[in-house]
């Protein structure tokens, strides 16, 4: 019995085998529930509908999917560029905290979906409205935790760097940004999340193109198993996103797993 | 080596005004161990950062090697109470951190095979790669004993080093600063709140009283080393000088020490 357990909690092959059973065994519950009920494919689709529907017509979809990849990760990717740098000026200064802080919070205050139909008044139905969209959503948890890490240098590292004469260039790099790391990394993995989150948003007003898109068409025809299909390709790309940050989390800041 | 005059160190804390320190006067000669050994608060830690340059005296003069103090200087090294290691760098790469902070130095190489000397001095041979949190607390000190020697400096402030590790193993480092300090000719202030340590340690014991931080009494400590506090020892003369020590330390403080505010206060 105790054997048992500790399979299943200690071992690596459990630890796939387990969750991809757990995969197989809800996809089973949901397949035999349709028919079970008889539900007709416009309400619920069966897994194996969801699949065919992918298979008509994979390039239109994989083009899609990489229109809502390319918004979610150029909207990251600024968030990091313009939310780093303004995390570090609030901690620099007393005074821009103080001045800007607020402003932030009641800029992350508003619920961004309301705002879509703004973005697609001033900026058209590009991606450009789209990226902004995905800027919003994730710039504030990248100032945020990107803030709190710059703010968690132990005192007594900063000490020892200055009886060591460091500069503050020095301090900067070597002490304070490397410390800062694990948190700004925190903060990124929430915003990356947010990031889907966001471009999809933004996809459902006044887009072209791109998954949230042809999800909204779907629904617009009873498509669903089309939704299915889309919705299905936004969790991939979600969780695959997620783990390359957990990847590069690893490489950048092994240390820090064991020290947090 | 180490001059201070008249020394006097204010804070304006929450509270109003703390006199951490008063009228010290201070003369520590090129190469002694000199321990600074007082209750908690006594300002101890204090005198030790006027002396490093971390902190400008509020009154008085501190010199190191006939100048006044201004900053932190090459040639003096400060050990914490913690290992202060850089969690994300090697063990070799921490005790190199000093060298490389410093635009002027040259040599690295031979920098490098100094800080393997020093990692076999302290028996830290075949970890220069591992990182900080794979080694026990007793360890990561004696990297940061091995940082703090990197640059040979002329003075050592140590500020409580071993306070933070187990009883066992803060005797064995104790024993092994002195072999250390035996073979090498820096001077060393040590800061301790051990009357062990201070009797291992120290040529001097500078007792400390709190609040504000006064010099008591100093106390010269001419047992032979090396000094062992297992068999063997000069019993007697540790028993003798731990005991004064330990009377200083123990005498009530002056009844304006007191400060019933805070207790008012805080209702």
């Amino acid at each position: 019995m105790t054997a048992k357990r500790s399979w299943v909690a200690h071992s690596p092959v459990a630890a796939v085998v387990l969750p991809v059973i757990g995969l197989i065994g809800a996809i089973a519950l949901w397949w035999l529930a349709v028919i079970a009920f008889s539900i007709p494919e416009y309400l619920l689709p069966t897994p194996k509908d969801v699949t065919l529907t992918f298979f008509e017509q994979p390039a239109y979809l994989l083009e899609q999917l990489w229109v809502s990849f390319l918004e979610t990760v150029e909207g990251f990717l600024l968030s990091i560029v313009v939310g780093v740098p303004i995390a570090l000026l609030i901690v620099r200064s007393v005074l821009l905290e103080r001045l800007v802080y607020p402003l932030l919070l009641m800029l992350n205050s508003i619920p961004k979906i309301a705002v879509a139909p703004l973005l697609v008044i001033w900026f058209g139905f590009g991606q450009g409205p789209k990226v902004l969209m995905v800027l919003l959503v994730c710039f504030f948890p990248v100032v945020i935790s990107t803030a709190q890490g710059m703010k968690s240098t132990p005192a007594e590292l900063v000490e020892l760097m200055r009886s060591l004469n460091a500069s503050r260039t020095q301090e900067f790099f070597k002490l304070r940004l490397r410390f800062a790391l694990p948190q700004i990394f925190t903060g990124l993995k929430v915003a990356i999340s947010l990031a889907v989150i966001g471009s999809v948003i933004a996809e459902f007003v006044g887009a072209t193109e791109g998954l949230g898109y042809v999800i909204t068409q779907s629904g617009a025809s009873a498509d669903t198993s089309l939704a299915f299909a889309g919705i299905t390709l936004l969790s991939l790309m979600s969780i695959v996103l997620f783990y390359g940050l957990v990847w590069l989390e690893h490489l950048l800041v092994p240390w820090a797993e064991e020290n947090r | 080596m180490i001059r201070l005059d008249g020394v006097g160190q204010v804070f304006d804390g929450r509270e109003g005004r703390i006199t951490a320190l008063e009228k010290i006067d201070l003369h520590v000669h090129a190469g002694e161990f000199v321990t600074l050994i007082g209750r908690s608060g006594c300002g101890k830690s204090t005198l030790l950062r006027l002396i490093a340059g971390l902190l400008p005296p509020t009154s008085g003069t501190v010199e190191v090697a006939g100048e006044p103090v201004t900053g932190p200087r090459a040639d003096v090294s400060f050990m914490f109470q913690r290992p202060a290691l850089l969690p994300w760098r090697s063990v070799l790469s921490n005790v190199l951190l000093p060298v490389e902070l410093d635009r002027q130095a040259r040599d690295r190489t031979t920098y490098r095979d100094l800080a393997h000397t020093l990692l076999e001095m302290v028996g830290l041979q075949g970890f220069e790669r591992r990182l900080p949190h794979e080694l026990s607390g007793g360890m990561q000190q004696r990297v940061s004993l091995c940082r703090s020697l990197i640059r040979s400096p002329q003075v050592m402030l140590m500020d409580e080093p071993f306070s933070a590790l187990d009883a066992l193993t803060r005797t064995e480092l104790s024993e092994e600063l002195q072999r250390i300090k035996m073979e090498l000719s820096t001077t060393i202030v040590f800061v301790t709140h051990s009357i062990e340590e201070a009797v291992v340690l120290a040529d001097r014991a500078v007792v400390l009283t709190p609040r504000p931080g006064r010099m008591r009494e100093i106390v010269e400590i001419d047992i032979p080393r090396p000094r062992t506090l297992g068999p063997n020892a000069h019993l007697e003369d540790v028993a003798r000088i731990s005991g004064r020590l330990h009377g200083l330390l123990a005498e009530k403080t002056a009844p304006d020490d007191v400060r019933p505010t805070d207790k008012v206060r805080s209702r």
